[in-house]
């Protein structure tokens, strides 16, 4: 198996100092629905201006990197532990070379490990069979600020006229905005997971934002309800960084899952406009392409 | 656009209004959730006793705060292994956790100014009446630009909480930010999160 550690790196280089095209439109149509001089437009400008900065000069977009969050799809005879090491090796390096800062903290202790390693949950690292012969790693860094806004609600709840449909999904969603605020570092894309367990909500909550901002969803009726809290979620006025305005939410991406008869879980993961996902595919040549 | 300098006056506390952006200049200290709650538990509350360089640490800082700024900020540094510093990444961080301490923070070491982002609670809002204080919304995210603006790392000081959570002393030129919460008791935050409430409750009566 080829050492993919310098690959990796540039995997993390990338998504740490380049924002994803699809999310830098965005944000630039988001500019533009803002009055002109208030703070929500200013706001948004010195995002832009940010954005390109961190591009030129190769520095992250935002100092919190996040927890490093990997995607591993791989052929069948591959192995795992040895991705795992490159990975981690990838890691260590990008921490030394200030394009993660290190985040990975023992909760015990209070002690900062240094190098973005620490047990076998970071960097958070997934991996999946698939059939074929490429390999792609996903990598996302999602931010502390907007981890600390996603929210599980377990319908049906009173308080909110929430019942076990997706009118009542509709309204917990539209409650976890307002509950954030600006303080997920608004305007946001939300990633919202019904049903499952606790726990598997959670991390598919996540793994639908790894989807594009312009792929719709396959299922017309939830498609219609990502359009539909978009726009609502706008209508709240929360506005880019809370100052008030327009764009509060950027867009939203659902997913099902089963779940018990018992459970009727909704997740939602906010995630900061500073939306860093990017993707490599080593091809069967050895060749790597990143998007 | 009004120009800050460090050391702050009251009276031009006074002056600055909700709304209104700002360019600081100076020198300002990072400070966030492990240096808050330190900072409390050692010299405020007293709950524990000082140990290691506490002391010394705190006799360092009280000048640095006195008038001073204190900015929610867990930066990316570069030169860490030749200790010459520099800031890569320094956007701020969300304030709302310093809540609890932020208030007894800014009386007892008459901190002029708090800057971070996502604004802060009723405790801090009274503080700023009382102190007189503002705090000062920086733009999340916007962290190489603003680390441009740190003209120079002056110091650093518990090193030892993690590059993220140790208190960083920093030059800044031109800093930019906005007033969100003045010392005449308004805030941004608070009319912001009425009228959504207003707005999400109007979308709930619907199906």
């Amino acid at each position: 198996m080829p050492d993919l550690t310098q690959s990796i790196l540039e995997l993390v280089r990338l998504t740490s100092t380049d924002l994803p095209p699809d999310v830098e439109k965005v944000l630039h149509q988001a500019v533009e629905r803002e009055q002109p001089g208030s703070a929500a437009r200013g706001a948004l400008e010195t995002v832009i201006k940010n954005v390109e900065l961190s591009r030129k000069n190769s520095t992250p977009i935002c100092q919190d990197t996040g927890t490093p969050i990997f995607y591993v799809h791989h052929p069948a005879g591959c192995s795992t532990q040895e991705l795992r090491s490159q990975i981690e090796a990838a890691v260590v390096e990008a921490t030394r070379k200030t394009y993660l800062r290190p985040n990975s903290v023992d909760s015990l202790t209070g002690k900062n490990s240094g190098n973005n390693l620490g047990g076998s949950h970071f960097p958070s690292i997934h991996f999946f069979e698939e059939e074929g012969d490429t390999l792609t790693i996903d990598l996302m860094l999602k931010g502390g600020g907007c981890e600390n806004v996603g929210i599980q609600y377990s319908l049906p709840n009173s308080q909110l006229g929430a019942g076990r449909d997706l009118a009542g999904v509709r309204k917990v969603v539209l409650d976890a905005v307002f509950k954030a605020q600006g303080k997920g570092c608004a305007p946001g894309v939300l990633g919202v997971a019904i049903g499952g367990d606790r726990g598997t909500s959670y991390l598919a909550s996540k793994e639908v934002l790894f989807q594009k901002l312009n792929e719709s969803n396959p299922d017309p009726e939830l498609a219609a309800l990502e359009i539909r809290l978009t726009e609502e979620a706008n209508q709240l006025g929360i506005g880019p960084m809370g100052f008030g305005g327009e764009t509060t939410v950027l867009d939203t991406k659902i997913t099902a899952l089963n779940r018990l008869p018992a459970c009727y879980f909704v997740t939602i993961s906010y995630m900061c406009w500073a939306y860093r996902r990017r993707k490599m595919t080593v091809l069967t040549d050895g060749s790597v392409k990143y998007e | 656009m009004h120009e800050l300098t460090t050391p702050i006056s009251d009276e031009t506390i006074r002056s600055l209004r909700v709304g209104e952006p700002v360019a600081i200049t100076g020198v300002m200290l990072t400070g966030r959730d492990a240096a808050h709650k330190w900072m409390i538990d050692t010299f405020i509350k007293k709950t524990r006793q000082p140990e290691g360089d506490d002391l010394e640490t705190y006799e360092a800082i009280k000048p640095l705060l006195e008038g001073g700024l204190i900015y929610h900020c867990g930066p990316v540094v570069g030169g860490l292994d030749t200790k010459d510093y520099r800031f890569v990444a320094a956007g701020p961080t969300t304030s709302i956790r310093e809540e609890p301490y932020q208030g007894d923070v800014m009386r007892h070491f008459h901190i002029k100014g708090v800057i971070g982002k996502g604004g802060m609670g009723p405790k801090t809002l009274q503080a700023c009446q009382e102190a007189p204080g503002a705090y000062l919304h920086a733009i999340g995210g916007a962290a190489s630009l603003i680390a441009q603006t740190v003209v120079k790392v002056l110091g650093v000081y518990k090193l030892e909480f993690g590059v993220p959570e140790a208190m960083w002393v920093i030059q800044v030129k031109d800093f930019p930010a906005v007033v969100t919460m003045d010392s005449h008791g308004q805030s941004q935050h608070a009319v912001v999160e009425e009228k959504s409430k207003k707005a999400l409750d109007a979308l709930l009566a619907k199906n």
